[in-house]
């Protein structure tokens, strides 16, 4: 089993590397770092711009290989390299991680655990009333672009706050600048804040978990291995959890890594919607103001993290089908 | 209704004191759906005494399956049950979940059919057992674990320590079946219902799992319901057989009395339909016309009425009720059972017996008829390849291994074995026409080595093939008409006469113009495998390969395929090689037969011969593993167990290949023994006859 998650791990290690540089060659010959100093008014000397510009390992005058060595000798002792303006980009990613982090681990871990939950029920429950509304909502949620989604949720908490005459449900940052509160009133006030962004992202992923397990469900549903459970004395109930459940979980559970890319470029779209000072946002900032090496870093931050979810992902599958431990 | 009740009063009285263990009384069960309702059983009753066995007889559909999960409580949600299931006198129908729970697997007790589903993938075999044996009982993890290894050991799993820890796909089917007996016995149960146990396994294994069901039932004095479609195996097991017919029981009594003394048409057609193992005379099968009645709008009277021959208009008006033979627990539901009583009539008085042209050509002496297929030497190795990114080859399996087969005009030739014995293999390398790896094979005088794509497609004109699972090798989205014309389009056959030769072929199957519009999903079992063999025989082969024709269909209906493979043999002066793991089919329709035992030839010869006197321990052991339809003759008979399984073909034992299994290596000396393994014996003549078996110590023998 450890043999095989480490040789899971090495692999995904070496994808991470891969994906990492393909982004710094594509940022590093896509984006203009110049075009920031151009913009400025008055005009930098262009002596002075060229030597700025290699002195932060942005010159595009400088051969790509030399520049991608610099980085990635940086990258190595943990130096994530300089924004065009010249700050530290690990400062920004530092600030920035945790706010991401929050976001794309709730929304995953609620998406995905209420979603199979909800869709192993709806397959119990075949064409009674329960699976017959979840199927409709699932279908309704995965043709809205988390986007959509996020400012319907918006509108919505406007309406609910207005019907309940109070500020419950708080849609724009992170949290209230300038809040005067204990460490509960502090606590509340970020929940307010996190619960409609958590929700734009794990709505999809709970849909889309929803109708996939509900279709492996139904699969081991009438498996024979379910009926002789129930043979040996098993209730229904308790047949479906041990039996039906865990094995129809397996096909699950590898699905979770490649939702995951999903869930993280709608967090793009959700911080920037609900105005969270993220990685989504770095991203989008930093594409609009050519701003190389955090481009990367927020490429190399999401490979890590579906890197992890993949990882994550292999343990279930060890964990519930222990034929391939030991094979 | 009445009659049926006073029937089992008039049973109960014959029990004697102690009353039944389990005591089914007018169950129906129904199926909602739309437009109709689907009735699957309708009036079932049955007692089952202590230690008794029963049979439960039917084809699929006759809601035998059905039955019994109701008794269990095991059928989907929604499903209506009515009438009453009592377990040594306390109602089980109406009870919760969690209270019939309590009484699943601890009193009665299922063992399925195991087509490698039966068990669940991601847990061991031992905990399997362990958590039947936990969940009625109060015993440690350890303990559970224990017993679960002892029960292993009980139902003859080599090594139980060691075995207990693999999971289901590490068993053979054999194997697992034993592991759901093991399941099923835990807890000594009172009834055990066994589903179709042994329907999915090979002959030979089905012999050692019927073996180690009698002793489970000797381990724990359960009483047996035995639900199967096959008249063989109960025939030897079972003290008492109920007959199923499109839901309702319309025969039952005492096993002798329901094979020998049958006061209802259709048992008494189900019985005439199958082949038989002993019987070396070629009557032609009693089939069955007609399908079973959809389950869903039942006609008012007797269900059978349509495929009756004896049927009367007095038949339509009420469904016959089961009535007794005065004088026994006998009870036929047919209101002319008295008078097939009475005048004594046996099958072939009810059915019409088809007529089989005599076969012209058997007249004609063996030697004297052409060659239509030769194949010398043939062989057949796949690489065993591991790995996915870097294959590498880490084994050879050695499907064919040098075989001979010689077929000649107007002659059957049976290719019999079990799984994984190489028989498909060598089915597939003759249809390929392509040079063999070795070997070589010799369509009518021309050899596949050397012919050219022109040559060949002229040798697929005489060559011909029906395949087993006739929807799977039928076109859905293909007409009848379609189907049958395609090859005739393929090879340039007039357009201005294709429609007369396909309307001639369907009528040579004996389908009606009519079906040519239809699909093929609106036709039933028999009536595909009739559109397959009409299509085959488009192009007039000389040649026909039949994989398996039957096997996929009920007994009543396999009749009439048989028969109609026979007349058409006689009629067109075809060429047959019948590949199938059914031996009795086999002697029915086959000349001769070769037996096949990884990836070799063991025993081959005309079937009379190798049927009445086999010389080879494998097919020995092969033919005394089939039940035959006969109760006094199967409990005469004694079976020679096989131990074990089929060795892998990727790392067959040195040697002859049967040695590891060899009943009869076993009571060899020592001196004798190395023969066996270090010499692998050729396929020699016995006597003067061309009857040939591979074995050093042949030795002719009779065992059916
Ligand atoms: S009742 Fe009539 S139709 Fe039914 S089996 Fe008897 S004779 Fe045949
Ligand atoms: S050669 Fe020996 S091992 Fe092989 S079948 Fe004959 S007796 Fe058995």
């Amino acid at each position: 089993m450890a043999k095989f998650l480490l040789r899971r791990l090495a692999n995904y290690v070496l994808l991470v590397f891969v994906a990492t540089s393909f982004a710094y060659v594509l940022a590093a010959t896509s984006l203009d770092a110049r075009t920031y100093f151009e913009s400025q008014t008055p005009r930098p000397d262009p002596a002075a711009v060229e030597m700025i510009l290699t002195e932060r390992n942005l010159n595009d005058n400088d051969p790509l290989a030399e520049r991608y060595v610099r980085w990635l000798g940086g990258v190595v002792t943990g130096d994530l390299g300089l924004t065009v303006q010249g700050t530290s980009v690990n400062d920004d990613v530092q600030r920035r991680i945790g706010v991401t982090l929050r976001l794309i681990v709730l929304g995953a871990v609620i998406g995905s655990v209420s979603g199979v939950a909800i869709g192993a029920y709806a397959a119990v429950k075949q064409y009674k009333i329960f699976d017959r509304v979840s199927t409709v909502t699932a279908f309704v949620l995965l043709s809205i672009p988390t986007v959509v989604l996020a400012v319907i949720l918006q509108i919505g908490a406007v309406m609910i706050n207005d019907l309940l005459g109070m500020r419950l449900l708080l849609y724009s940052g992170e949290y209230s600048a300038g809040l005067q509160a204990d460490w509960w009133g502090t606590l509340v006030d970020r929940l307010q804040h996190l619960i409609l962004p958590t929700l734009s992202l794990a709505l999809g992923q709970l849909a889309a978990y929803m109708r996939y397990q509900r279709n492996m469900m139904l699969d081991v549903l009438d498996a024979d291995f379910v009926r002789t459970a129930m043979a040996k004395g098993l209730t229904r109930r308790v047949a479906m959890r041990r039996h039906a459940l865990r094995t129809a979980l397996i096909p699950v559970v590898t699905y979770f890594a490649f939702t995951f890319g999903v869930l993280m470029a709608g967090a793009i779209f959700t911080e920037t919607i609900f105005a969270w000072h993220g990685m989504g946002e770095l991203l989008v900032h930093s594409i609009a103001g050519n701003d190389i090496n955090s481009v990367v870093a927020v490429a190399g931050f999401s490979a890590v993290c579906v890197l992890l979810a993949a990882l994550a992902s292999d343990v279930a599958y060890a964990w519930l089908d222990p034929r391939v431990r030991v094979s | 209704m009445t009659t049926t009740e006073t029937g089992i009063t008039a049973a109960a009285d014959t029990v004697g004191a102690d009353g039944p263990v389990l005591e089914v009384t007018d169950l129906h069960v129904t199926f909602p759906g739309e437009p109709d309702d689907v009735r699957a059983v309708r009036g079932v009753s049955y007692q089952l005494r202590k230690g008794e066995v029963l049979g439960i007889v039917g084809e699929s559909g006759s809601g035998k399956s059905v039955t019994s999960l109701a008794v269990m409580g095991l059928l989907p949600e929604g499903a209506e049950v009515t009438g009453s299931v009592r377990l040594h006198g306390e109602e089980l129908l109406g009870r919760s979940d969690e209270q019939l729970a309590k009484v699943r697997g601890k009193r009665i007790a299922m063992v399925f059919q195991d087509p490698l589903q039966a068990l669940t993938p991601v847990y061991t075999v031992g905990d399997q057992i362990a958590e039947a044996v936990l969940i009625h009982s109060r015993r440690t993890k350890a303990q559970a674990w224990a017993r679960a290894v002892e029960l292993l050991k009980l139902v003859g799993i080599p090594n139980a320590e060691q075995r207990a820890k693999a999971f289901p796909h590490e068993f053979s089917g054999g194997m697992r079946q034993r592991v759901m007996i093991a399941m099923a016995i835990a807890n000594d149960p009172d009834v055990i219902i066994c589903d179709e146990p042994t329907t999915a396994l090979d002959v030979t294994i089905q012999a050692q799992v019927l073996e180690v069901l009698k002793a489970a039932q000797r381990e724990t004095g359960a009483a047996i319901v035995m639900i199967t479609h096959d008249l063989g195996v109960i025939a030897g097991f079972v003290d008492r057989v109920l007959v199923m017919y499109a839901g309702r029981p319309v025969e039952t009594g005492a096993v002798d009395d329901i094979y020998y003394r049958g006061r209802m048409p259709y048992t008494m057609g189900l019985l005439g339909s199958v082949p038989r193992l002993d019987l070396g005379e070629r009557a032609p099968l009693v089939p069955i016309e007609g399908n079973p009645p959809s389950l869903t709008r039942l006609p008012p009277g007797c269900p059978f009425q349509p495929r009756c021959p004896l049927a009367i208009d007095a038949c339509g008006e009420r469904e016959p009720e089961l009535v007794a033979v005065p004088g026994s627990d006998h009870q036929a539901a047919c209101i002319r059972a008295g008078e097939i009583e009475a005048n004594n009539w046996g099958v072939t008085d009810i059915y019409p017996v088809p007529e089989i042209p005599e076969d012209t050509i058997a007249q004609v002496p063996r030697a004297d008829r052409q060659v239509v297929l030769d194949i010398e030497g043939l062989i057949k190795h796949h690489p065993l390849t591991k790995g996915v990114v870097f294959r590498r080859r880490v084994g050879t399996v050695y499907a064919v291994d040098g075989i001979d087969l010689e077929i000649r005009e107007g002659e059957t030739l049976g290719l019999v074995g079990e799984s994984g014995c190489g028989k498909t293999t060598t089915l597939m390398e003759i249809l390929e026409l392509r040079r063999p790896a070795r070997g070589r094979v010799v369509v009518l005088g021309r050899s596949t080595d050397r012919i050219g794509a022109g040559e060949r497609m002229r040798v697929r004109r005489d060559l011909s093939v029906v395949f087993q699972d006739p929807m799977a090798s039928l076109d859905p989205r293909m007409t009848a008409y379609d189907i049958i014309a395609e090859p005739l389009l393929a090879h340039n056959h007039p357009k201005d006469r294709l429609r007369s030769r396909v309307m001639e072929l369907l009528d040579l199957v004996g389908l009606s113009a009519e079906y040519a519009g239809r699909y093929p999903q609106e036709f039933s079992g028999g009536q595909r495998q009739r559109i397959g063999i009409a299509r085959a025989l488009a192009l007039e082969p000389k040649l026909v390969v039949l994989d398996e024709p039957v096997s996929a269909l009920d007994v009543s209906i396999q009749a009439g395929i048989i028969n109609l493979l026979e007349d058409l043999k006689a009629r067109l002066r075809l060429s047959y090689l019948f590949v199938a793991h059914d031996l009795s089919v086999v002697r029915h329709i086959a000349d001769r037969v070769a037996v096949m035992y990884l990836g070799k030839i063991v025993e081959q010869g005309e079937v009379d011969r190798v049927y009445g006197a086999p010389a080879h321990p494998y097919t020995q052991a092969l033919l005394s593993a089939i039940p035959i339809p006969d109760p006094e003759k199967e409990r005469g008979r004694s079976r020679i167990l096989l131990s074990g399984d089929l060795p892998s073909p990727a790392n067959p034992p040195s040697g002859c290949r049967f040695r590891t299994r060899c009943p009869k290596f076993l009571t060899l000396s020592e001196d004798e023994r190395t023969a066996c393994i270090d010499t692998e014996p050729p396929l020699r003549g016995i006597g003067d006859t061309d009857h040939g078996a591979a074995c050093h110590y042949a030795e002719e023998r009779e065992v059916v």
